[in-house]
Protein backbone atom coordinates (compact mmCIF):
# COMPACT_ATOMS: atom_id res chain seq x y z
CA UNK A 1 0.00 0.00 0.00
CA UNK A 2 1.40 3.52 -0.67
CA UNK A 3 2.51 5.46 2.14
CA UNK A 4 2.18 9.17 1.77
CA UNK A 5 5.33 10.54 3.11
CA UNK A 6 5.55 14.41 2.01
CA UNK A 7 6.51 17.31 4.46
CA UNK A 8 4.82 19.68 1.46
CA UNK A 9 1.77 17.82 1.07
CA UNK A 10 0.76 17.51 4.52
CA UNK A 11 1.57 21.73 5.24
CA UNK A 12 -0.74 22.24 1.99
CA UNK A 13 -3.46 19.75 3.06
CA UNK A 14 -3.06 21.68 6.61
CA UNK A 15 -3.86 24.78 5.32
CA UNK A 16 -7.26 24.95 4.64
CA UNK A 17 -7.70 23.23 8.25
CA UNK A 18 -5.56 26.07 9.16
CA UNK A 19 -8.01 28.43 7.54
CA UNK A 20 -10.91 26.93 9.75
CA UNK A 21 -9.29 27.55 12.50
CA UNK A 22 -8.15 30.46 12.52
CA UNK A 23 -11.50 31.91 12.59
CA UNK A 24 -12.71 29.27 14.94
CA UNK A 25 -9.87 30.04 17.45
CA UNK A 26 -10.35 34.06 17.00
CA UNK A 27 -14.09 33.17 17.70
CA UNK A 28 -12.59 31.47 21.12
CA UNK A 29 -10.08 34.10 21.64
CA UNK A 30 -12.93 36.55 22.08
CA UNK A 31 -14.90 34.42 24.03
CA UNK A 32 -12.80 33.61 26.62
CA UNK A 33 -11.18 36.96 27.19
CA UNK A 34 -14.98 38.05 27.78
CA UNK A 35 -15.99 35.40 30.13
CA UNK A 36 -12.64 37.00 32.44
CA UNK A 37 -9.34 34.86 32.05
CA UNK A 38 -6.06 37.02 30.36
CA UNK A 39 -4.51 37.06 26.96
CA UNK A 40 -1.75 34.52 28.45
CA UNK A 41 -3.95 31.95 29.78
CA UNK A 42 -6.33 31.63 26.65
CA UNK A 43 -3.36 31.15 24.37
CA UNK A 44 -2.37 28.66 26.98
CA UNK A 45 -5.31 26.85 26.98
CA UNK A 46 -5.20 26.55 23.23
CA UNK A 47 -1.79 25.45 22.59
CA UNK A 48 -2.35 22.71 25.22
CA UNK A 49 -6.06 21.58 24.11
CA UNK A 50 -6.15 22.37 20.70
CA UNK A 51 -9.79 21.64 20.53
CA UNK A 52 -12.59 23.68 19.87
CA UNK A 53 -15.75 22.40 21.85
CA UNK A 54 -13.98 21.67 24.85
CA UNK A 55 -12.17 24.42 25.18
CA UNK A 56 -15.22 26.28 24.73
CA UNK A 57 -16.89 24.54 27.70
CA UNK A 58 -13.77 24.36 29.92
CA UNK A 59 -13.76 28.45 29.91
CA UNK A 60 -17.22 28.39 31.85
CA UNK A 61 -16.36 26.45 34.65
CA UNK A 62 -13.05 27.16 35.07
CA UNK A 63 -14.24 30.50 35.41
CA UNK A 64 -16.90 30.06 37.69
CA UNK A 65 -14.56 28.26 39.78
CA UNK A 66 -15.62 24.79 39.00
CA UNK A 67 -14.48 21.67 40.65
CA UNK A 68 -11.65 19.76 38.99
CA UNK A 69 -13.86 16.97 38.82
CA UNK A 70 -16.22 18.43 36.29
CA UNK A 71 -13.55 20.14 34.45
CA UNK A 72 -12.16 16.63 33.86
CA UNK A 73 -15.91 15.10 33.37
CA UNK A 74 -16.93 17.78 30.80
CA UNK A 75 -13.45 17.42 29.07
CA UNK A 76 -14.36 13.59 28.81
CA UNK A 77 -18.09 13.59 27.20
CA UNK A 78 -16.93 16.26 24.71
CA UNK A 79 -13.80 14.35 23.57
CA UNK A 80 -14.19 11.10 23.96
CA UNK A 81 -15.01 11.22 20.39
CA UNK A 82 -11.46 11.62 19.94
CA UNK A 83 -10.68 7.94 21.01
CA UNK A 84 -12.88 6.91 17.98
CA UNK A 85 -10.56 8.66 15.96
CA UNK A 86 -7.29 7.51 17.57
CA UNK A 87 -8.08 4.13 16.95
CA UNK A 88 -9.55 4.49 13.48
CA UNK A 89 -6.17 6.66 12.66
CA UNK A 90 -3.56 4.10 14.44
CA UNK A 91 -5.05 2.00 11.50
CA UNK A 92 -3.93 4.68 8.55
CA UNK A 93 -0.35 4.87 10.21
CA UNK A 94 2.37 4.09 7.67
CA UNK A 95 5.95 2.16 9.02
CA UNK A 96 7.79 5.48 9.42
CA UNK A 97 5.51 6.22 12.32
CA UNK A 98 7.53 5.59 15.49
CA UNK A 99 6.09 5.55 19.02
CA UNK A 100 7.65 8.76 20.12
CA UNK A 101 5.56 10.05 16.98
CA UNK A 102 2.52 8.64 17.97
CA UNK A 103 2.70 10.81 21.17
CA UNK A 104 3.11 13.81 19.52
CA UNK A 105 0.66 13.41 16.40
CA UNK A 106 -2.04 11.97 18.70
CA UNK A 107 -1.66 15.51 20.43
CA UNK A 108 -2.79 17.76 17.76
CA UNK A 109 -5.47 14.87 16.37
CA UNK A 110 -8.59 16.65 15.75
CA UNK A 111 -11.74 16.15 14.22
CA UNK A 112 -9.77 17.59 10.76
CA UNK A 113 -6.99 16.23 11.33
CA UNK A 114 -7.70 12.84 11.43
CA UNK A 115 -10.54 13.51 8.69
CA UNK A 116 -8.15 14.89 6.33
CA UNK A 117 -5.60 11.70 7.29
CA UNK A 118 -8.36 9.38 7.22
CA UNK A 119 -8.97 10.93 3.39
CA UNK A 120 -5.73 9.75 1.95
CA UNK A 121 -5.16 6.97 0.11
CA UNK A 122 -3.10 4.58 1.07
CA UNK A 123 -1.28 4.43 4.63
CA UNK A 124 -0.32 8.41 5.93
CA UNK A 125 3.59 8.44 6.78
CA UNK A 126 5.58 10.35 9.92
CA UNK A 127 6.46 13.43 7.29
CA UNK A 128 3.34 14.11 5.88
CA UNK A 129 1.71 13.89 9.28
CA UNK A 130 3.94 16.27 11.27
CA UNK A 131 3.09 18.44 8.05
CA UNK A 132 -0.67 18.30 8.49
CA UNK A 133 -0.59 19.38 12.36
CA UNK A 134 1.77 22.39 11.56
CA UNK A 135 0.14 24.63 9.92
CA UNK A 136 -3.03 24.07 11.63
CA UNK A 137 -1.78 24.11 15.01
CA UNK A 138 -0.24 27.27 14.06
CA UNK A 139 -3.27 28.75 12.71
CA UNK A 140 -5.42 27.28 16.23
CA UNK A 141 -2.61 29.05 17.98
CA UNK A 142 -2.65 32.47 16.33
CA UNK A 143 -6.27 32.87 15.69
CA UNK A 144 -6.59 32.44 19.53
CA UNK A 145 -4.05 35.32 20.54
CA UNK A 146 -5.47 37.61 18.08
CA UNK A 147 -9.17 37.24 19.09
CA UNK A 148 -8.24 37.26 22.66
CA UNK A 149 -6.01 40.43 21.60
CA UNK A 150 -7.84 42.25 19.17
CA UNK A 151 -11.27 40.60 19.02
CA UNK A 152 -12.50 43.26 16.98
CA UNK A 153 -10.06 43.89 14.10
CA UNK A 154 -12.26 41.64 11.95
CA UNK A 155 -15.99 42.62 10.93
CA UNK A 156 -18.51 40.42 11.66
CA UNK A 157 -19.27 39.92 8.40
CA UNK A 158 -15.54 38.22 7.88
CA UNK A 159 -16.05 36.09 10.95
CA UNK A 160 -19.43 34.83 10.26
CA UNK A 161 -18.22 33.92 6.84
CA UNK A 162 -14.88 32.24 8.39
CA UNK A 163 -17.70 30.15 10.48
CA UNK A 164 -18.59 27.62 7.69
CA UNK A 165 -14.99 27.04 6.41
CA UNK A 166 -14.47 23.86 8.67
CA UNK A 167 -18.12 22.62 7.83
CA UNK A 168 -16.93 23.17 3.98
CA UNK A 169 -14.34 20.98 4.42
CA UNK A 170 -15.72 18.40 6.04
CA UNK A 171 -18.23 18.00 2.80
CA UNK A 172 -15.44 18.10 0.50
CA UNK A 173 -14.31 15.36 2.64
CA UNK A 174 -17.45 13.11 3.08
CA UNK A 175 -19.16 13.80 -0.66
CA UNK A 176 -16.37 12.05 -2.84
CA UNK A 177 -16.56 8.69 -0.91
CA UNK A 178 -20.12 8.91 -0.54
CA UNK A 179 -20.22 9.65 -4.32
CA UNK A 180 -18.46 6.73 -5.33
CA UNK A 181 -19.93 4.27 -2.48
CA UNK A 182 -23.72 3.94 -2.14
CA UNK A 183 -23.41 2.43 1.58
CA UNK A 184 -20.92 4.92 2.67
CA UNK A 185 -23.48 7.74 1.35
CA UNK A 186 -26.03 5.21 2.90
CA UNK A 187 -24.26 5.36 6.04
CA UNK A 188 -24.20 9.17 5.74
CA UNK A 189 -28.05 9.55 5.49
CA UNK A 190 -28.18 7.33 8.68
CA UNK A 191 -26.12 9.14 10.66
CA UNK A 192 -26.98 12.77 9.78
CA UNK A 193 -30.96 11.67 10.63
CA UNK A 194 -29.80 10.40 13.83
CA UNK A 195 -27.80 13.25 14.25
CA UNK A 196 -31.05 15.70 13.83
CA UNK A 197 -33.16 13.39 15.85
CA UNK A 198 -30.66 14.31 19.03
CA UNK A 199 -30.76 17.95 18.19
CA UNK A 200 -34.48 18.55 17.35
CA UNK A 201 -35.89 15.98 19.41
CA UNK A 202 -37.55 17.34 22.86
CA UNK A 203 -35.70 14.78 25.27
CA UNK A 204 -32.82 13.53 23.03
CA UNK A 205 -31.54 16.72 22.31
CA UNK A 206 -30.93 17.27 26.28
CA UNK A 207 -28.23 14.55 25.35
CA UNK A 208 -24.85 16.27 25.80
CA UNK A 209 -23.33 17.44 22.37
CA UNK A 210 -20.01 14.92 22.87
CA UNK A 211 -21.86 12.05 23.59
CA UNK A 212 -24.08 12.56 20.78
CA UNK A 213 -21.38 12.61 17.98
CA UNK A 214 -20.22 8.75 19.46
CA UNK A 215 -23.61 7.40 19.56
CA UNK A 216 -24.64 8.40 16.47
CA UNK A 217 -21.25 7.75 14.49
CA UNK A 218 -21.07 4.13 16.08
CA UNK A 219 -24.41 3.41 15.32
CA UNK A 220 -24.74 3.99 12.03
CA UNK A 221 -21.18 2.60 11.40
CA UNK A 222 -21.61 -0.55 13.62
CA UNK A 223 -25.34 -0.88 11.10
CA UNK A 224 -23.24 -0.64 8.12
CA UNK A 225 -20.17 -2.76 9.01
CA UNK A 226 -22.40 -5.32 9.41
CA UNK A 227 -24.85 -4.66 6.66
CA UNK A 228 -22.75 -3.93 3.84
CA UNK A 229 -18.54 -5.08 5.37
CA UNK A 230 -16.31 -3.50 3.09
CA UNK A 231 -13.62 -5.78 1.46
CA UNK A 232 -10.62 -7.04 3.31
CA UNK A 233 -7.32 -5.91 1.95
CA UNK A 234 -4.51 -8.64 2.45
CA UNK A 235 -1.30 -6.84 2.52
CA UNK A 236 2.00 -9.14 3.91
CA UNK A 237 2.05 -9.08 7.51
CA UNK A 238 3.88 -6.00 9.15
CA UNK A 239 6.86 -5.80 11.42
CA UNK A 240 5.66 -2.74 13.12
CA UNK A 241 7.01 -3.48 16.34
CA UNK B 1 -11.18 29.80 41.67
CA UNK B 2 -8.41 27.09 42.16
CA UNK B 3 -5.14 27.75 40.44
CA UNK B 4 -5.33 28.30 37.22
CA UNK B 5 -2.32 26.32 35.84
CA UNK B 6 -3.99 23.13 37.90
CA UNK B 7 -7.28 23.71 35.65
CA UNK B 8 -5.56 23.72 32.57
CA UNK B 9 -3.34 20.97 33.61
CA UNK B 10 -6.40 18.48 33.82
CA UNK B 11 -7.94 19.88 30.86
CA UNK B 12 -5.44 19.24 28.78
CA UNK B 13 -4.44 16.04 30.27
CA UNK B 14 -7.74 14.45 30.25
CA UNK B 15 -8.20 15.76 26.28
CA UNK B 16 -4.38 14.39 26.07
CA UNK B 17 -4.90 11.43 27.31
CA UNK B 18 -8.12 10.24 25.14
CA UNK B 19 -6.15 11.20 22.39
CA UNK B 20 -3.31 9.58 22.82
CA UNK B 21 -3.78 5.87 24.60
CA UNK B 22 -5.61 4.39 21.91
CA UNK B 23 -2.89 5.67 18.88
CA UNK B 24 0.24 4.51 21.15
CA UNK B 25 -1.65 1.30 22.79
CA UNK B 26 -3.10 -0.07 19.14
CA UNK B 27 0.16 -0.95 16.92
CA UNK B 28 -1.15 -4.16 15.48
CA UNK B 29 -3.26 -3.61 12.28
CA UNK B 30 -6.74 -5.24 12.81
CA UNK B 31 -7.79 -8.14 10.81
CA UNK B 32 -11.54 -8.73 11.77
CA UNK B 33 -13.69 -7.44 9.00
CA UNK B 34 -16.33 -6.08 10.87
CA UNK B 35 -14.02 -4.38 12.95
CA UNK B 36 -12.51 -2.86 9.87
CA UNK B 37 -15.35 -2.32 8.37
CA UNK B 38 -17.11 -0.25 10.79
CA UNK B 39 -13.93 1.53 11.00
CA UNK B 40 -13.96 2.44 7.51
CA UNK B 41 -17.43 4.01 8.08
CA UNK B 42 -16.44 6.12 10.98
CA UNK B 43 -15.02 9.00 9.65
CA UNK B 44 -17.40 9.53 7.41
CA UNK B 45 -20.00 8.70 10.36
CA UNK B 46 -18.43 11.12 12.28
CA UNK B 47 -17.71 13.70 10.18
CA UNK B 48 -21.77 13.86 9.01
CA UNK B 49 -23.00 13.74 12.24
CA UNK B 50 -20.75 17.11 13.13
CA UNK B 51 -21.55 18.70 10.07
CA UNK B 52 -25.54 18.60 9.86
CA UNK B 53 -27.32 20.42 11.31
CA UNK B 54 -24.52 22.23 13.00
CA UNK B 55 -23.13 23.77 9.65
CA UNK B 56 -26.57 25.49 9.25
CA UNK B 57 -25.78 27.95 12.66
CA UNK B 58 -22.47 27.71 11.89
CA UNK B 59 -23.09 31.58 10.51
CA UNK B 60 -25.07 34.41 11.50
CA UNK B 61 -28.06 33.83 9.09
CA UNK B 62 -29.40 30.11 8.68
CA UNK B 63 -30.16 31.43 4.63
CA UNK B 64 -26.22 32.20 4.34
CA UNK B 65 -25.50 29.19 5.96
CA UNK B 66 -27.91 27.17 3.66
CA UNK B 67 -25.97 28.83 0.69
CA UNK B 68 -22.75 27.93 1.39
CA UNK B 69 -23.90 24.29 2.44
CA UNK B 70 -25.01 23.97 -1.32
CA UNK B 71 -22.07 25.15 -2.52
CA UNK B 72 -20.16 23.21 -0.78
CA UNK B 73 -22.13 20.47 -1.79
CA UNK B 74 -22.17 21.27 -5.15
CA UNK B 75 -18.05 21.86 -5.32
CA UNK B 76 -17.34 18.71 -3.29
CA UNK B 77 -19.27 16.74 -5.64
CA UNK B 78 -17.41 17.82 -8.30
CA UNK B 79 -14.36 17.03 -6.40
CA UNK B 80 -12.48 20.06 -5.84
CA UNK B 81 -10.13 20.51 -3.43
CA UNK B 82 -10.54 20.92 0.46
CA UNK B 83 -8.90 24.42 0.22
CA UNK B 84 -11.05 25.50 -2.71
CA UNK B 85 -14.66 24.25 -1.38
CA UNK B 86 -13.52 25.24 2.42
CA UNK B 87 -12.99 29.30 0.37
CA UNK B 88 -15.54 29.09 -2.16
CA UNK B 89 -18.31 28.07 0.55
CA UNK B 90 -16.94 31.11 3.10
CA UNK B 91 -17.32 33.29 -0.20
CA UNK B 92 -20.54 32.41 -1.00
CA UNK B 93 -21.61 33.03 2.86
CA UNK B 94 -20.28 36.48 2.16
CA UNK B 95 -22.01 37.26 -0.46
CA UNK B 96 -25.37 35.79 0.36
CA UNK B 97 -25.32 37.86 3.79
CA UNK B 98 -24.22 41.04 1.40
CA UNK B 99 -27.25 40.26 -0.57
CA UNK B 100 -29.75 39.82 2.60
CA UNK B 101 -28.25 43.08 4.25
CA UNK B 102 -29.19 44.84 0.80
CA UNK B 103 -33.04 43.33 0.65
Amino acid sequence: MKENNNFAEGIRDGIPICLGYFSVAFAFGIFSVESGLSILQTLLISMTNVTSAGQLAGVPIIVAGGTLIELAVAQLVINLRYALMSVSLSQKLGYTVKLIDRFIISFVNTDEVFAVASGKKGTVGKKYLYGLILTPYIGWSMGTLLGAGAGNILPASVVSALGIAIYGMFVAIVMPEAKKSKATALCVLVAIMLSCCFRYIPALNTVPAGFTVIICAVAASALFAWLAPVPVEYEEVETDE
Amino acid sequence: MNNFAVYLLVMAGVTYLIRMLPMVLIKKKIRNRYVLSFLYYIPYAVLSVMTIPAIFYSTSDVISAIVGFLTALMLAYMKKSLLTVAAFSCIAVFAAELIIKII
